[in-house]
């Protein structure tokens, strides 16, 4: 039996609860402003391209915000998720579906054909949709814009306007309201201007979002990356020395403090995209345990992957001389073993009952790593890793990961498979800052003894699609590496039972001592 | 293999049925009318506002039964015969038992108002409910208005559910203020005044006088007992509490008062014959919960407990500390201890409003040991496990307000009220 009450099948009408009248108007200025940038796309001659360009941008931030207050202020304060499944668009209906096919073409244009958004190449100048956004681009580092810029601003604007409209949704709770303004702080100045900026300073200085770390940020130990901030003096050298900082030292010390939210939902920009215009899809994510599984050896999988041809990079740049440079193939390759040794005894001399009966894979995962740079180490060339060029090692990646995975699948199917595909089952950045929130942090949600009622809404709405009803009914803490800690659990939770909280690590998983509501404690029965 | 039978699917026979399953390895099958799985009943209105699909409510995948071996057969059990222990089903099959345990919850009172049986006319407990709610009520277009009958938490629910399609609600309260039978009178006031700024048309010391027919033998007005006002509606909702759904229970030997009557054991009159969760009703009432408890929580606690009994731990039903929880539109409600709505002999109530009207707290105390008895917190999440330990620990009121902010459960970097509540109670104890 169907349960999507109400269903509606028309397509020229294929939402069962109307629009107001205010929102209808809201949508045609937003879809106005859409429609001016794909007259763009068809190299529609369009005049004074700076005031046309503000224009459509100006009409896609009018639409949005109009209709954010229309849906959100004149309601009371509180969870606002009435007809989220009778809505088409975000219940994988007809609207869902077509906008899906839409975003997914727009990245496979975006990343394979860039030529088709009007992208000049060779010093022959920009047409279309790129040419529309050279004005802001000259203002703004004085180069013209790329296919790359003028998805940044667009990105940059869904993250600010879709925030707001998050920001109102959620006017009661002000943890959300904080982390919404933190994402949308991140994204405009650290992704978007400060770069712009840089690069007027310096223009030959690679393109650097501080926040974006290795190995999210896949490129930053690139020959010509590396070249590029060696090359340019002290401010070069500082920051590739903070890239280095952020992955050793930065992001153990926060995530230890805060666990992984303090990243993928406070500061990264595709947690930020996802939070603000991927808000609407949250409760598509699969709860299944097998999309659980296919998780766990996915985004595994691709945290292998990346460290293996990072290091097969780097190494392939290096030279075999230390008079020459201090670090050589040889020391490197030594370095990373001996890292990756320390790190994997550590955890299995001081966290094994933690892992439980996860040691088996963490140990798979350390010998696959360790063994595929042995057999790197001593079977590449200097141009040759694992038998092929070591760049197209790094091209592969580039391809597969970082453009189908994170953009085309991640972000394309948000209105299929929800906002967080490519953060569950793709990021390596995730996959580290989970096993350390796994393992070693002070974050926990807090089951708030017996109240669950199990509702599913906390599940439902977690767009990591963790199980958390499975937890919370049964008074258990929530510890899970995948938790980017949005919050939004606790918030949809209607009887309070929910809380994100950094408290001390002992205790942090209390499966055997919770409170249920018997004068009897059932765990030591159990035990008996 | 002993073969444990349950009839009822829901919180307290899935409990048990799991407990069983984790202590032994006993042949267990569980009976339902209602569904072919598992799903929170709680959750039910989530599904008509949209907030969840029904499959969401289910708190398993459809697997686990089969992956814990766990039968489930749909049928409705006419009768039970405990001599041959058998049961038998309406279609004629039968299912023979080693122990039974009832668990068959409740069903929506119906207080023999005329026209009550009208079409369009239902509570909201069962999944069939929330199916004729979507036939009679999808939009406000079919239905023009509803009226609800009865004051509670699944009235409040139910008036919550239609505002979330636009329906016009006149909501009839037969007390003088909203659930005052359980909440002080400053919490009851402002849940009203909750009530009517969802634009609900809430009417207080109002009772039904009788539903009345159209030709088709639809529901098309109700008149209402003290005025004999007409009200035009097409749909009524009978929410006027719930009483243990047991009707199939008394033709047999198992003895029953409203509910199936059970010990401390959970035990029936009649050997290996169980009864938990809302169906059951204690012979001695433990401390001041009443003999019949229609909450989620104590039907999961009994069928923890029952299932220690049914293999092998003869264990009483001891129930910890009172507590409980509900939603009224946007304002959250937690309980723990005892709150009674006129406090005790030698007890009195603190009472704390914010200005913006959606949040509040009382507690009990005894004005004699000034120990303290309980809280109601509305708008403030608390923990459960912090009050726990001072009842147990028999902490005074004064303490329990100067320790406030370690139970604290609202989510980081909200508005803090412990100060101004610390100081509205050194005010009053002054004034005293």
């Amino acid at each position: 039996m169907n349960h999507r009450l109400q269903e509606s099948m028309s397509l020229a009408k294929p939402d069962a609860k109307d629009l107001t009248g205010k929102q209808k108007v809201s949508l045609f200025i937003g879809i106005l402003g859409l429609f001016i940038l794909a007259l763009a796309l068809f190299n529609i001659n369009l005049p004074n391209q700076g005031l046309v360009l503000f224009f459509a941008l100006g009409c896609i931030a009018v639409g949005i915000v109009l209709f954010s207050n229309d849906a959100y202020l004149n309601k009371s304060k509180g969870i606002k998720n009435d007809a989220v499944w009778f809505k088409s668009i975000s219940s994988r209906g007809v609207l869902g579906w077509a906008t899906g096919i839409v975003l997914t073409s727009f990245y496979i244009v975006l990343y394979f054909f860039p030529q088709l958004l009007g992208l000049g190449k060779n010093g022959v100048s920009n047409t279309g949709l790129i040419a529309l956004f050279d004005p802001l681009s000259n203002l703004l580092s004085g180069r013209p814009a790329s296919q790359w810029f003028v998805y940044g601003s667009l990105y940059t604007i869904a993250i600010l306007f879709f925030g707001y409209k998050f920001i109102l949704k959620y006017r009661h709770n002000r943890y959300q309201q904080l982390r919404t303004g933190s994402v949308m702080f991140f994204q405009l100045g650290f992704a978007f201007l400060i770069p712009e900026f840089m690069y007027r300073l310096n223009s030959n200085l690679p393109y650097y979002d501080l926040k974006s770390i290795w190995p999210l940020n896949y490129y930053i130990f690139d020959e010509w990356s590396v070249k590029g901030f060696l090359s340019n003096g002290n401010l070069g050298l500082a920051l590739i020395v903070f890239g280095l900082l952020s992955i050793f030292v930065i992001t153990p010390i926060l995530t230890y403090k805060f666990g992984k939210r303090w990243y993928c939902s406070w500061v990264c920009g595709c947690g930020g995209l996802a939070e603000t215009a991927g808000d609407s899809f949250r409760q598509l994510s699969s709860k299944k345990l097998s999309a659980w599984k296919l998780e766990r050896w996915l985004i595994h999988t691709v945290l292998v992957f990346s460290v293996v041809m990072t290091t097969a990079m780097i190494y392939s740049y290096l030279g075999y001389d230390s008079n020459k440079f201090w670090l050589t193939k040889n020391l490197f390759i030594g370095l990373v073993i001996g890292f990756l040794t320390i790190l994997f005894l550590a955890v299995m001399i001081f966290k094994r009952n933690e892992l439980g009966k996860d040691v088996k894979y963490g140990a798979i995962g350390y010998f696959v790593v360790i063994g595929l740079l042995l057999i790197m180490h001593f079977t590449g060339t200097t141009n040759e890793v694992f038998f092929i060029k070591g760049s197209t090692l790094r091209s592969a990646y580039g391809l597969y990961i970082g453009s189908i995975f994170s953009g085309v699948i991640g972000t394309g199917f948000y209105p299929i498979l929800g906002n967080r595909v490519w953060c569950r089952f793709g990021c390596p950045m995730a996959a580290i800052l989970g096993f350390q929130q796994r393992l070693f942090s002070k974050f926990r949600i807090t089951t708030n003894g017996g109240q669950c009622i199990s509702c599913g809404n906390c599940s439902t709405y977690c767009e990591m699609g963790i199980d958390v009803r499975s937890y919370a009914q049964k008074g258990q803490n929530i510890v899970r590496s995948s938790c980017v800690g949005c919050g939004v659990c606790s918030a949809v939770c209607p009887r309070g039972v929910l809380k994100l909280e950094n408290g001390s690590v002992k205790g942090r998983i209390n499966s055997n001592d919770v409170l249920l509501g018997n004068n009897v404690n059932l765990i030591d029965l159990l035990k008996r | 293999m002993e073969h444990i039978v349950i009839i009822g699917n829901g919180i307290s026979g899935v409990t048990a049925a799991r407990h069983i399953r984790k202590h032994s390895s006993k042949k267990i099958t569980i009976i339902s009318a209602e569904t072919d799985y598992f799903f929170s009943r709680t959750a039910l209105m989530y599904v008509y506002m949209g907030h969840m699909a029904f499959e969401h409510t289910q708190p398993y995948e459809n697997d686990f039964w089969k992956n814990n071996n766990i039968a489930l057969v749909k049928g409705f059990v006419k009768t039970i015969d405990t001599e041959a222990k058998t049961l038998r089903f309406e279609s004629g099959d039968s299912l023979k038992y080693d122990k039974l345990i009832i668990a068959t919850g409740s069903k929506s009172n119906k207080f023999g108002w005329p026209g009550q049986d009208l079409q369009g006319v239902f509570g909201m407990y069962h999944k069939q409910d929330l199916e004729a709610l979507e036939q009679f009520a999808p939009n406000n277009t079919i239905c023009k208005r509803a009226v609800i009958v009865g004051g509670g938490l699944i009235g409040i629910e139910l008036a919550e559910m239609l505002a979330s399609r636009n329906i016009p609600v006149t909501f009839l309260v037969r007390e003088s203020s909203f659930w005052n039978g359980v909440l002080p009178n400053g919490e009851s006031q402002m849940i009203n005044r909750h009530i009517k700024s969802h634009h609900i048309d809430l009417r207080l010391s109002c009772n039904l006088k009788e539903i009345k027919s159209d030709e088709n033998g639809r529901a098309k007005s109700v008149i209402i007992e003290e005025t004999g006002e007409e009200i035009a509606c097409n749909v009524v909702g009978l929410t006027a509490g719930v009483t243990p759904n047991i009707a199939f229970v008394k033709s047999s030997s198992i003895e029953t008062n409203r509910g199936v009557l059970v010990n401390r054991f959970l035990e029936t009159n009649i050997p290996d014959v169980y009864a938990i969760g809302d169906c059951a009703e204690q012979r001695d009432p433990i401390g001041n919960r009443r003999p019949v408890e229609a909450v989620w929580y104590t039907g999961r606690m009994m069928g923890e407990i029952v299932a220690q009994t049914i293999c092998g731990n003869r264990i009483p039903y001891n129930p910890g500390h009172w507590f409980n929880s509900a939603k009224f539109f946007d304002i959250e409600y937690q309980t723990y201890g005892w709150v009674f709505a006129k406090p005790k002999e030698n007890h009195a109530h603190f009472h704390w409003k914010h200005e913006d009207d959606t949040k509040c707290i009382t507690i009990e105390y005894n004005t004699l040991t000034n120990e303290f008895i309980g809280i109601n917190t509305f708008g403030i999440r608390m923990r459960h496990e912090v009050f726990n330990t001072w009842l147990n620990e028999k902490r005074d009121v004064d303490y329990v307000i100067d320790h406030l902010s370690e139970a604290n459960f609202d989510p980081e970097f909200y508005t803090r009220f412990e100060e101004d509540i610390k100081t509205t109670y050194k005010n009053q104890m002054q004034n005293i």
